[in-house]
């Protein structure tokens, strides 16, 4: 404060905690202490940031409030103390000294788009970096991705290959310069080159890097498929406005239905093929690039096999140098996928790539700055007028999330998350760091990877946990690994249940202070494990961050078949529809419906003796599971998904493009108490299956139906979460769980509960979905432990 | 023998029912206990290996078998992975009062039968009648003698990097069959177990490969559970290939129908050896030449990345973590 910056006099100690190393921290303190006609010195240290400082008090007052409002785009301070010296500080200028050694406290940066300076270097030909896929400077480029140690530094990167030339190495000691101090600085005569391989032809690599660009971007024209290696792994690109060429990639990766990604130069490319608000272009544009989700209704339509079922698009800019010269030159939008097969990580290495991608791509370009950590490009979405991270990885890790009032004195802790988004939490001194998203960890490779960027991180945060927290599933091999290191180490284990994590995590980014007052936590989602020997996914909880009380959840319903009825939504329309009326009352009632005759030809009978039996049948309150029942109704994915959530994905899109009808329109939901589970409260959809098959009589067409479920489960949710709230006099509901990454509920819910009065929080700066659990586990099990 | 609870008419009954079965040499004189030479067992071998299980399982009699069948092929299995020829058996049951009489004289027969199959002999026993409730229905525990072979030496910790990881045949066939009893799925085809005594086809492998490193019986748990075993128990990583993997189309539709993960499922007849590469293609061919192991297979290998770790390359060319479960097969996608 300023009170307390006027007391410092006219010498002082200024120490300064973040990200601040590696972001061209030090050059700005310089200009900023050198235009505030200050003497002193600043130093890295391992601490962060040291300044010593001296000149009039007001300057210094001032230098002190230009720190924090003119740091470098980078830098992420987390605090600065400040204090005065007590004697005169005799220097007759202000320098950079020389850092000093020691064990290691500070942060390494997110990996950051191309900043606008060193893209207008690349594109001006009177430049020596012009055409370098590879420039950079202290405001942008690879951290995270090239890191594999800490202190950040140039030997502890994958930079340390590359020597610098004499150009380089006098940027990289003039304070005045950008890249003073870039870690990872480069030209063409010193740095990483790239090279073009063709994949089934006998011939040599094109080698010159201007050529092997130019018939990458003549390949791409022609509707080939390049990888291409990019930051955080390789990417499969091909031309989006090509529907043969997407089609091609599709069948050769497997990924049949999946989104896709697309590139685009700029924010105008972008406008020709989806509509885009102001926010929208700043999420776009910013140096964390990630794929912004948009509406895809420009005035020019790309090929739907890009997002087929959808009525969104994902774009992101080109990020790097390289891809901004492939986008330039190709003059047309590009889609970037990952470079896997599907269901696997993507591929970093070089031989992985001419192995594993040789039957997708036809070109490969490639380049020699080995990515030491695989990371993915994030997912961000605008909904309930936020942007909402779907996904967190490139841009966003391993940056740390400030923790509310209240946690400064949590212990180290380490959660291990769950296991299909999988990403862990280191949790110390008052701020948590969610590790990057990792997908799948049945897959060996993602596994690998977790293991190894736990170590990751414990080095960079120099973490030592005291407690380690995991799922209660106990099949999660983050669960069993997290088991195995406990009784190596001796170290205590908390479990937590997965939907008062989902709650907790949104209740910690969202600011609630460790002792705020409970909050109603409503869950919904695909599966977590219950408490009572049911599988859990659509929870009204009265919870804070200590605990939590289960006051209703959605009616639990038969999953014949368990992970198969994940994978078959039909499954789960059968069982809705047993639960809701019987199969026979069904059929009497609507025998003639075409959808009825569908499911009359899948072994139902195989299904009711598994259900009577109680075969691989579990019992799930799942949201989730509704979604895919209500999708299968209206002839969305009835017999499979082909990729996670899509059937609840398509029936989103399908009831957008209807547009929601009317609150009378809304599908009716119904509340029972169950006296026999603690007076629980059931909402049951069994009233809106009728009048769903109502419609579907009347074909009413699969986008009303999707538009007035929506509508009547948010209604039904909302309603319920204001009653509960009520009753347990609380102002806020908390909304978590993958089911809110969609934008029709979501919005509508907190429509619906701010239009009576109550405060809606909802995920931004963590993925609603399970990707955002391991920072609720870590925030639970601290303030376990900081109220013992 | 001793008297149980229920009524002494049924426990005479069915003791005189087993004694029936069962009679032999050493069983005759129906003292305490049983009684044999020592010089005798030596012939077979320098080693004892000792055992017991208890059978107890849903409905009692199921395509391919019943639990009499299991109780006697469980122990010998048990005995012969480990190398030795398995001689004698012990049984005791224990009766819920009101089980019909045809069943436990069919138990007894099937029990008998499998004994001679095998080249075992019960020789010592006990019957109990339990009142109603007390029990579920019937249950059997056997414990089996036999002798290990001079200079066998198997064990859970011998696997080493390059051996070959060998199944004798189709998996799952037993906990599909069960399953299938149990909830009366009236499948178009039927599915059998393959319970059976397989000491003679292990006989066979230890004579073509006699480096073999492990066998063991993939019961409960199925595939996965053993190979992790194995992986945990030598330290050493086990790479398996789907594609690789026997399983009948049935037992593969059964699967997909209720969701089940095949290399979970249990199987009566089905051994997981861990050979020597060189003498893999001996082993294979010995195997194959058996009844019990024509269909036997090379799955996978033992490495030395990722000490403890199973990992499959499926069909599509995704590489997948086996692991053991804890519990049930339970969905852990959110
Ligand atoms: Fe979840
Ligand atoms: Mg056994
Ligand atoms: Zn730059
Ligand atoms: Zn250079």
């Amino acid at each position: 404060s300023d009170a307390a910056a006027a007391e410092l006099g006219d010498a002082a100690e200024i120490r300064v905690i973040g990200t601040v190393q590696g972001v061209g921290f030090r050059p700005t303190v310089w200009r900023l202490a050198t235009e505030e006609r200050l003497v002193g010195e600043v130093l890295n240290d391992s601490e962060g940031v040291l300044i010593r400082t001296g000149g009039a008090a007001e300057s210094i007052a001032r230098f002190l409030r230009r720190l924090s409002a003119e740091a470098p785009p980078l830098a992420r301070i987390e605090r600065i103390e400040a204090r005065g010296l007590p004697a005169p500080l005799l220097a007759e200028s202000f320098e950079i000294v020389a850092s000093l050694a020691g064990a290691p406290r500070t942060r390494v940066a997110a990996d950051a788009a191309v900043c606008g300076a060193c893209r207008a270097e690349v594109l001006d030909p009177s430049e020596r970096r012009h055409n370098y896929a590879f420039a950079n400077c202290t405001h942008c480029g690879p951290r995270f991705s090239i890191v594999t140690a800490v202190p950040y530094d140039r030997p502890h990167t994958t930079m340390s290959a590359f020597p610098m030339c004499a150009g380089c190495r006098e940027e990289y000691e003039q304070p005045a310069d950008r890249r003073f101090h870039a870690q990872a600085i480069a030209c063409a005569e010193c740095g990483p080159q790239i090279w073009l391989e063709r994949f089934g032809e006998q011939r040599d690599p094109v080698r010159d890097p201007d050529a092997a660009l130019a018939q990458t971007v003549a390949a791409l024209r022609a509707g080939k498929i390049v990888a291409i290696r990019g930051l955080g792994g390789f990417h499969l690109a091909c031309d989006a406005t090509d529907g043969a060429a997407i089609q091609r990639l599709r069948e050769r990766k497997r990924r049949d239905a999946k989104p896709l990604a697309v590139m685009a130069t700029d924010v105008e490319m972008v406008r020709r093929y989806c509509r885009i608000t102001e926010l929208e272009q700043r999420l776009f544009e910013a140096v964390e690039a990630p794929i912004v989700i948009l509406a895809a209704d420009g005035p020019e339509a790309l090929p739907a096999e890009l997002a087929p079922g959808l009525d969104a698009l994902g774009f992101m800019q080109p990020y790097t140098p390289l891809h901004l010269l492939v986008l330039r030159a190709v003059g047309r939008p590009l889609v970037m996928t990952s470079g896997n097969l599907a269901h696997e990580p993507q591929v970093t290495e070089l031989d992985g790539a001419r192995t594993e991608l040789r039957d997708i791509a036809d070109l490969a370009l490639m380049h020699d700055r080995e990515i030491a950590n695989r990371i993915d490009d994030s997912v961000v979405r605008v909904s309930a007028g936020q942007p909402r991270l779907l996904r967190r990885a490139r841009g966003y890790a391993p940056g740390a999330i400030r923790l509310p009032p209240g946690f400064e004195q949590a212990p180290p802790i380490l959660a291990y998350g769950a296991e299909q988004k999988a990403a862990f939490c280191v949790l110390a001194e008052g701020a948590a760091v969610l590790s990057q998203h990792q997908g799948d960890l049945e897959e060996l490779c993602t596994y690998e990877d977790y293991c190894k960027n736990l170590g990751l991180y414990a080095d960079i945060y120099d973490h030592r946990p005291q407690l380690l927290v995991a799922d209660l599933h106990p099949e999660y091999l983050s669960t069993k690994l997290a088991l195995e290191v406990a009784a190596e180490r001796g170290l205590p284990l908390r479990r937590v249940q997965h939907h008062h994590a989902h709650i907790a995590g949104c209740m910690a980014e969202r600011g609630l202070a460790l002792h705020a007052p409970a909050v109603l936590g409503v869950a919904l989602d695909g599966l977590g494990f219950g408490t009572d020997g049911t599988i859990w996914g659509g929870e009204f909880l009265l919870a804070d961050y200590r605990g939590y009380q289960r006051l209703a959840s959605l009616a639990p319903v038969a999953m014949p078949g368990g992970v198969k009825a994940v994978r078959e939504p039909w499954r789960n329309l059968y069982a809705q529809l047993r639960a809701a009326m019987g199969w026979e009352a069904f059929t009497r009632r609507f025998g003639a419906l075409e959808g009825c005759a569908d499911l009359g030809h899948k072994p139902l009978a195989v299904i009711d003796r598994m259900i009577e039996a109680g075969l691989n049948t579990p019992l799930a309150s799942s949201t989730g599971r509704l979604f895919d029942a209500v999708a299968a109704a209206v002839g969305i994915c009835p017999d499979r998904v082909r990729y996670q959530a899509q059937a609840a994905m398509e029936l989103e899109a399908a009831a957008a493009r209807a547009g929601l009808p009317s609150r009378a329109e809304a599908y009716p939901f119904a509340r029972r108490r169950e006296a026999e589970a603690g007076e629980l409260i059931r909402l049951d959809p069994a009233p809106m299956w009728t009048r769903l098959a109502e419609d579907l009589e009347r074909n009413a067409g699969p986008g009303t139906i999707a538009a007035r479920f929506h509508l009547g489960l948010a209604a039904a949710v909302a309603e319920l979460a204001f009653d509960l709230s009520q009753g347990s006099r609380v102002d806020t509901v908390v909304l978590s769980g993958g089911c809110f990454q969609n934008k029709l509920l979501l919005e509508q819910v907190t429509r619906d509960l701010e239009s009576r009065g109550l405060r809606c929080l909802s995920n931004v700066d963590t993925p609603a979905n399970d990707g955002g659990v391991a920072l609720g586990q870590a925030v639970v099990a601290a303030a376990t432990q900081l109220s013992e | 023998m001793a008297h149980g609870g229920g009524g002494k008419a049924m426990h005479d009954f069915i003791d005189d029912l087993f004694v029936d079965a069962f009679y032999n040499e050493p069983l005759a004189p129906l003292e305490d206990q049983a009684r044999f030479s020592i010089d005798a067992l030596a012939r077979y071998g320098d080693r004892l290996a000792f055992t017991t299980d208890s059978y107890v399982v849903s409905p009692l009699e199921f395509p391919g078998g019943d639990i009499g069948k299991l109780a006697i092929c469980g122990t010998v299995n048990d005995l012969a992975v480990g190398g030795a020829t398995p001689l004698y058996l012990s049984c005791a049951v224990i009766v819920e009062e009101g089980v019909s009489v045809d069943l436990m004289r069919k138990v007894a027969r099937s029990m008998a039968a499998t004994a001679v199959e095998a080249g075992v002999e019960v020789v010592t026993g006990d019957t109990k009648v339990v009142e109603r409730g007390a029990c579920d229905k019937l249950f059997i525990n056997t414990a089996g003698i036999g002798v290990i072979r001079a200079g066998v030496k198997l064990g859970v910790e011998l696997a080493q990097p390059d051996d070959l990881v060998i199944v004798n045949g189709v998996l799952g066939d037993h906990g599909a069959t069960i399953l299938n009893a149990r909830g009366d799925m009236k499948l178009d085809t039927e599915i059998f177990s393959d319970c059976a005594p397989l000491h003679g086809l292990i006989g066979a492998l230890l004579e073509a490969a006699p480096n073999t490193r492990f066998i063991r019986d993939a019961t409960r748990g199925g595939l996965a559970t053993v190979l992790n075993e194995i992986a945990r128990g030598s330290e050493v990583g086990i790479e398996i290939r789907e594609g690789q993997i026997p399983i009948r189309a049935v037992v593969r539709g059964f699967c997909e129908l209720l969701g089940l993960d095949p290399l979970y499922l249990a199987n009566e007849g089905k051994i997981v050896c861990v050979v020597a590469k060189d003498e893999a293609e001996a082993a294979l061919a010995a195997l194959r030449a058996h009844p019990y192991g024509k269909d036997s297979v090379a799955i996978g290998h033992v490495t030395d990345e990722r000490p403890g770790r199973v990992v499959m390359t499926t069909v599509l060319g995704g590489r997948r973590i086996v692991d053991t479960l804890v519990g049930e097969q339970l969905p852990r996608i959110c």
